[in-house]
């Protein structure tokens, strides 16, 4: 098909979507600035829920994480989603992951670390993005 | 609980080669809709995964396929089902994924009273001294020792009682979050000194009853049984458990419904010393193995 692989996810967002805790305003924005990019990325309904399972996925995003290519988790307090991902057997290195607070930042700052201009239109293409 | 171990299915958006690319706003819509109900999605672009990447661990492929839809199989070899949505609405894209789903359990955000919250301890440890106060604490066996270390772990979230953050209180460094608790430092905020000291000062929750809580619970027990057997009251009984534990739920921010659900002063009893006996247990165990890696 002519494609390069990129499986790894670079960008993971977590929906939270068993509790009303992450503003919806700022899950909303941050979905739609992501969709409306040229990023792939992984999406989950909810990071707690797939602890509780110790859902094998986690692992494999933790085994994934390169330095060089930092991976974007999109959730909510860092502290917390070490410790999620810690429940689930899967330890998260201290290097190549940049956990952004739905709960506390806003739309716009966590689309800019991510590498996205709000209102830029579709078509932003962070710098890491595959190429 | 089947709801908290099956995974949810994945559903892959796929818009690389061979696919158009959705309406920006139809997209973030359809997203949306799926996460909403539970399932797990991968946006596949050009220049991305493969599409057979892309497709390993899908339940469902979706995508513009302009009526040419492909054969896709995940890495075991079963066939995906791959839906052309071209002409699709977002509703008509989710019922799809549905049929596909073909009524396969899954935990659903979306199900009212059959949702199970996640809702459970997790623990910081960085901050945790394994001192096992939470271990002894609970009374549904949410916390064990991992084997290994015998380092305090949670061993099955899923018997944690929703919205019940007490455990949380009973922690001297607070190492314990809930992340979806509605503040700090539960939810996993930063701990500042002033959350440390206010901790310290609440953890004795015997202390904050007024006396031994075992003790309380023994005295409740006898003076309930004497005056049922005079009263056989069912109402009577529930206000007596009600009155007892009011302090309680005040102290700990133990929500109503956990509390009256308790079970029995006698069952409270056992499974306290049990929990006791695994947190001392693991405690002994931790010491054996810290002073026999000092002597080697």
């Amino acid at each position: 098909m002519g494609e390069t692989a990129g499986a790894t996810p670079r960008v993971l967002y977590c929906r939270c979507a068993y509790a009303q805790v992450v503003p919806g305003d700022v899950k909303d924005a941050v979905l739609d600035g992501l969709a409306r990019s040229s990023v792939a990325f992984e999406m989950v309904p909810d990071l707690c829920e797939m602890a509780a399972r110790r859902d094998g996925q986690l692992a494999d995003i933790a085994r994934a994480v390169d330095p060089a290519r930092p991976l974007h988790i999109v959730a909510c307090w860092p502290r917390a989603v070490r410790g999620l991902f810690h429940l689930a057997d899967a330890r998260l290195p201290d290097a190549g992951v940049e956990i952004l607070n739905m709960r506390a930042e806003t739309a716009a700052d966590l689309l800019a670390r991510v590498g996205l201009d709000v209102g830029s239109g579709t078509g932003a293409t962070p710098p890491e993005a595959p190429a | 609980m089947i709801a908290a171990t099956v995974p949810p299915p994945r559903v892959v958006l796929y818009e690389g080669a061979g696919s158009a690319p959705l309406d920006p706003d139809v997209r973030t819509r359809l997203l949306a809709a799926l996460l909403d109900r539970g399932y797990a999605v991968t946006r596949a672009v050009p220049g991305g995964a493969r599409r057979e990447e892309a497709s390993a661990a899908a339940f469902v492929v979706l995508g513009r396929f302009g009526g040419a839809v492909p054969d896709v199989h995940d890495a075991a070899g079963r066939t995906v089902h791959v839906h052309d949505i071209g002409m699709s609405t977002v509703d008509e894209a989710v019922a799809l994924v549905e049929e596909a789903r073909a009524g396969r359990p899954m935990n659903r955000p979306d199900a009212g009273a059959a949702t199970w919250k996640p809702w459970f301890p997790v623990i910081d440890t960085a901050r945790c001294t394994n001192c096992m106060q939470c271990l002894s604490f609970c009374l549904f066996d949410v916390y064990g020792v991992a084997p290994a270390d015998h380092t305090l772990r949670v061993e099955n979230p899923a018997n944690c009682k929703v919205n019940c953050p007490a455990c949380s209180r009973v922690c001297p460094e607070v190492a314990i979050m809930f992340p979806k608790y509605h503040a700090g430092p539960i939810d996993g905020a930063p701990v500042s000194e002033a959350d440390v000291h206010r901790e310290k000062m609440k953890v004795d929750i015997s202390a904050l009853l007024g006396g031994d809580i075992l003790a309380k619970l023994r005295e409740r027990s006898a003076e309930a049984k004497s005056r049922f057997s005079k009263e056989r009251s069912a109402d009577a009984a529930l206000a007596e458990r009600r009155r007892c534990l009011t302090k309680l739920a005040d102290a700990a921010a133990i929500p109503r419904e956990v509390l009256d659900a308790l079970p029995t002063p006698e069952e409270i009893e056992r499974r306290t010393a049990e929990a006791a006996r695994k947190a001392a247990a693991a405690r002994d165990a931790r010491e054996h193995a810290t002073g026999r890696a000092v002597q080697s």
